[in-house]
């Protein structure tokens, strides 16, 4: 790493230091290019300025696909972890979500470790000011910090959060502010406007912390880390820190009396707040507020860290004045003496209208320039860190005369999310949900590798040790799956503790499989001469037997819809001109401008009617 | 989907059916459709304003009629082009020489079966299920077919599908917010039972529908077959219901060899009356495949009236068991198994014979209150209740990928969809996040 170069030229230049910034960089240099990170402060590149948590339902998901391209975030989780929870446990693999909570301090040294030791990854501690692009202003050159230092580049990834013309608000008072503690990116913010890419303003909150000190532990129901020993990332070898538990309280009528005569105070119904803020993140005030018949919302306390005295109470983010903040947590069982660390803000920043961005999340009319993370309207580190992943190995590709890549629905969560984005936009901040997924049952968290390593190692996203690890892996599932192909007796399959019910007959294992009883223990004892593999590839295989009816029928469907997945729409094609289509119709087409009848389609309120009349319109003008 | 083909011209139809009637109704949309009522009115109108007008062929300036004629600039329209209707006195003549003049406009030409619906839908001014309601109006030749079809138009069966739709969605935004959001937030726990109760239920209901006659019934007719062993009096009674010599009578035996068909509508609902070859054994290649046309026939009627001896007739609850030519001097009289003495020749038993016809008919068509589904629709339930049929407990997310493509089974007729709306349904109903 060196700063303050003579001659400073990048492939890529990433602007920002968080999730999707961290993981774009990294993902830029994996890919080959010389590659800058741009941050306002070196010390903070890879904070978790929310939640202390990484993964959970759909975001697990996202974390081990991105863990598939040899991303950061799934060996940073674990080098932080000190409590892991798998979700939804019992009801069904594929929507089985891994989740831990991180030590902060863990989190950000393992994130900069990881950095440090790309060697195509420079980090350059400066505030991005503005752009430098072409004279037409269509192509992007470099990238002006400080004011007048220049550093060229052929593409620019920008991962700036929230911290574009963000503003942070205390109760009524509010200030410019990206983080509590740290600066705005308004410079930048001014020039994106003056570019004319299309803006708007979402919000988000965070809850006060809480000094864990003056807790009573002693009254609340305890959450213990899950006793088994899986990992966030396929690479790490086991569990490294000391686990911790977490608590459960809740709020009370007490509690919403306090927040309800207080609402007039609260910058959410005062007017103060414009943004949209997420519908499954709600602040406390916001919950009592649309759920007024509730008498209590559950708390979860949650560690930042094992040195840490800080308490993450999620459940309660909000944005009311100190004093009531103060007064509404000690109505709650177990804080009755709490102290707060650090009060609940709410933080209302600007995002860029995704529809602008191609499936590469590339500027469409700006050449080179790439955007990821909360700039897009997302929110989470893990919808970050996947969107940092697609637009580092774009931007790499792009700096190198390679052609894009795209990240497909039916194979990732990660296809889903840009899918979503770029033809969708946004109304609130977006998060994945596993619902969001037509093909969930194939999009397992368990087999991220074997769906995704193809594409990583055809796109040269792997280093060595992921490479071996990708191809032990592979080697393994091979014979499991050879094993699962061999017949064997109702005698043998019963032996190894399947419910063989009536039949006599000898079948392939993988049929007895189907039956109950089937488990990794079962797998094991009737194939002993497979013992030597892994539990989560005999798992991995176990579930694939177990949904293979699904998979097949999912299959058809999407060879179905394949087919207007192939029919192209000209990219010269005007919308207005085409009869029948109403003008929301018409707009919401040029916003998002798809490239295929089938993305099309997907755009809300494009009806069958309007397919059909772009379908004929084509074909005439084809004609 | 087959929505190809319209080149922009624009189009014109008689939409009334049957010449001569007191009024007859041409309609045309297009652009031009303004142009073209000026050429044969002489003057411009005030839109969606009945007015009266002398309309002139445009060459000659020959007075063709008195009509009132009607301005519907687009897109506010049915189909959302520019349209016209010219209401004009129904005389076979005055309707031949105004469609005659319309052709000889340029730009303009006769609509195709349907054209002024697919437009409407390729316009997004109707959504499918409403196009095929108002595709079957338009082809409706009957008062009953008329009534069932405007039932359809004005969203019967959408009515039914929300209401569907919004139990099953309900299901699948609890299995979702307990999928999604079971670690942070009110939701409870519980069991999945409460879908599987819903996805049942809409079974059962979807199951009932489909258990209504089909649609096709009034739209195409009742099946009527007549058959018989050779010479039994099937042509003559054929004729004498249908009122027309639309099968040869003659008294060789053999003489129909094919099967005749003729669509009469009797007491407001359509029949389909088919005149069968005699059933025999006789040796003519032709005559042979007549019979085996027959026995198909009869095999498809929702009807089969029996002419031969009672203990020859075919089994089935449609058959329906006639003692032809009555009149005949040294006829046998009326078996216990027949229903009715019938003689064409001197209309005895005729008026039973319809009464009895028209009593079957009011029970093998949806009744106006039940909603009648053409074979798409039925199809399309179909999928949605063999999609609910394996709905079980066991494995969350086999049962909410079951109530979801169930759902997506009903979006097709309904056109909506999507997982916006299962979001809305989720957050409108839990309190959600940490």
């Amino acid at each position: 790493m060196s700063e303050n170069r003579t001659n400073e030229c990048y492939d890529v230049i990433v602007v920002g230091g968080g999730h999707a910034g961290c993981e774009a960089a990294a993902a830029a240099a994996r890919v080959g290019a010389r590659t800058a990170l741009v941050s306002m402060r070196r010390d903070m590149i890879g904070a978790m300025s929310c939640n202390p948590a990484i993964g959970g339902l759909g975001k697990g998901h996202l974390v081990r696909e991105v863990d598939a391209f040899d991303g950061v975030i799934g060996r940073a989780s674990d080098a932080a972890a000190i409590h892991y929870r798998m979700l939804n446990r019992s009801k069904g693999a594929a929507v089985r979500g891994p989740r831990i909570q991180a030590d902060r301090e863990l989190y950000r040294a393992a994130i900069q470790e990881m950095l440090a030791a790309e060697p195509m990854l420079d980090i350059v501690e400066a505030e991005a000011t503005a752009l430098d692009l072409s004279a037409d202003g269509a192509t992007v050159r470099g990238l002006v910090v400080g004011g007048s230092r220049l550093l060229h580049a052929k593409s620019l990834v920008l991962a700036t959060g929230t911290f574009l013309g963000a503003k942070l608000h205390f109760g009524m008072e509010n200030h410019a502010g990206g983080r509590v503690g740290e600066r705005a990116a308004t410079a930048m913010a001014e020039q994106l406007r003056s570019a004319n890419l299309p803006m708007a303003r979402l919000k988000t909150g965070t809850p006060p912390r809480l000094d864990g000190r003056t807790i009573d532990w002693a009254a609340l129901e305890m959450q213990l880390s899950d006793a088994e020993c899986w990992t966030m990332a396929a690479r790490t070898a086991q569990r490294q820190n000391p686990e911790v538990f977490c608590a459960i309280t809740r709020t009370n009528t007490r509690t919403h009396d306090i927040i309800r005569k207080s609402l007039d105070r609260s910058p959410l119904f005062s007017g103060e707040i414009q943004g949209e803020g997420p519908r499954y993140c709600p602040s406390i005030e916001d919950k009592i507020h649309r759920f007024g018949d509730r008498d209590g919302h559950q708390i979860f306390l949650e560690p930042e860290g094992l040195d840490d005295p800080n308490i993450y109470p999620n459940g309660i983010s909000t944005s009311m004045p100190a004093d009531v903040q103060l007064e509404f947590l000690r109505t709650i069982e177990g804080l009755e003496k709490v102290e707060i660390a650090q009060l609940g803000y709410a933080v209302e920043y600007d995002y860029v209208d995704p529809r602008i961005l191609g499936h590469d999340l590339g500027v469409r009319t700006l050449r080179g320039l790439y955007l990821a993370g909360q700039i897009n309207g997302t929110t989470g580190y893990e919808e970050a860190a996947a969107q940092g992943l697609v637009s580092g190995i774009n931007a790499a590709r792009f700096a190198m005369d390679m052609p894009a890549v795209k990240f497909d629905r039916e194979d990732s969560y990660i296809g889903v999310m840009i899918d979503d984005l770029v033809l969708q936009g946004v109304t609130e901040p977006y998060r994945m949900l596993t619902a969001r997924a037509e093909y969930r049952l194939r999009l397992r968290a368990d087999n991220a590798m074997t769906r995704l390593s193809g594409a990583a190692q055809a796109w040269n996203c792997l280093g060595e040790e992921q490479q071996a690890l990708v191809h032990r892996r592979a080697a393994q599932l091979d014979r499991a799956r050879d094993a699962i192909a061999q017949r064997v007796t109702a005698e043998h399959a019963e032996a190894s503790g399947i419910v063989v019910g009536q039949h006599r007959e000898t079948r392939a294992l993988e049929e007895w499989l189907k039956l109950p009883g089937a488990s990794v223990a079962a797998l094991k004892s009737a194939i002993p001469d497979c013992a030597d593999l892994d539990d989560d590839v005999l798992s991995e295989v176990l579930e694939d037997v177990r949904y293979a009816p699904y998979l097949e029928r999912q299959a058809t469907e999407i060879a179905r819809m394949s087919s207007d997945e192939n029919i192209r729409i000209p990219a010269s094609l005007r919308y207005a001109t085409i009869p029948g289509l109403s003008k929301e119709m018409v707009e919401r087409l040029e916003a998002a401008r798809p490239g295929t009848l089938g993305e099309a389609g997907r755009i809300p309120g494009i009806t069958p009617a309007a397919l059909a009349a772009m379908l004929v319109h084509t074909r005439r003008r084809a004609a | 989907m087959a929505l190809t083909g319209d080149d922009g011209a624009t189009i014109f139809a008689l939409s009334t059916a049957g010449l001569p009637s007191a009024i007859a109704i041409i309609r045309l949309s297009g652009p031009l459709s303004g142009a073209a009522l000026e050429a044969l009115a002489g003057r411009t109108f005030e839109p969606r304003r009945a007015s009266l007008a002398l309309l002139r062929a445009p060459d000659t300036g020959e007075a063709v009629d008195r009509a009132l004629v009607l301005w519907f600039p687009g897109p506010a329209t049915a189909t959302g082009e520019n349209m016209a209707e010219f209401h004009i006195h129904g005389s076979r003549a005055v309707a031949a020489k105004m469609l005659e003049l319309l052709d000889n406009l340029p730009g303009l030409r006769a609509a195709e079966a349907g054209e002024f619906t697919r437009r409407a839908f390729l316009n997004g001014r109707m959504d499918l299920s409403e196009a095929e309601g108002l595709g079957d109006l338009l082809a409706a030749e009957t008062e009953s077919q008329r009534r069932h079809a405007l039932a359809m138009a004005e969203g019967g069966l959408a009515r039914q599908i929300a209401d569907w739709r919004e139990q099953l969605l309900a299901a699948e935004a609890r299995l979702e917010a307990t999928l999604n959001f079971s670690d942070e937030g009110d939701v409870e726990e519980g069991d999945e039972r409460f879908a599987l109760d819903a996805a049942r239920h809409v079974h059962s209901e979807i199951l009932k529908i489909l258990e209504s006659p089909p649609a096709e019934r009034i739209r195409d007719g009742i099946r009527v077959a007549l058959a018989g062993p050779p010479n039994a009096g099937k042509s003559t009674l054929f004729n004498a219901l249908v009122a027309r010599e639309a099968a040869i009578v003659s008294p060789t035996a053999g003489t129909t060899r094919d099967v005749i068909e003729a669509p009469v509508d009797i007491g407001g609902f359509a029949f389909v009356f088919s005149d069968t070859a005699g059933l025999r054994d006789s040796g003519d290649a032709v005559e042979d495949e007549g019979v085996q046309r027959a026995l198909r026939t009869s095999q498809q009627a929702d009807i089969l009236l029996w002419l031969g001896e009672p203990a020859d007739a075919p089994e089935g609850s449609h058959v329906v068991i006639l003692h032809p030519r009555s009149d005949t001097p040294d006829r046998v009289a009326k078996p216990e198994a027949a229903a009715l003495a019938v003689s064409a020749k001197t209309g005895e038993g005729m008026d039973a014979l319809l009464s009895l016809l028209l009593e079957r008919a009011e029970s093998m068509v949806p009744r106006e209150d039940q909603l009648a589904l053409n074979q798409r629709q039925r199809g399309a339930l179909r999928d949605a209740a063999s999609v609910l049929e394996t709905a079980t407990v066991g494995d969350w997310i086999l049962l909410v990928e079951t109530v979801r493509r169930s759902r997506a089974a009903l979006d097709v007729l309904s056109g909506q969809g999507g997982v916006e709306d299962m979001l809305d349904a989720l957050f409108g109903r839990f309190c959600i996040g940490k």
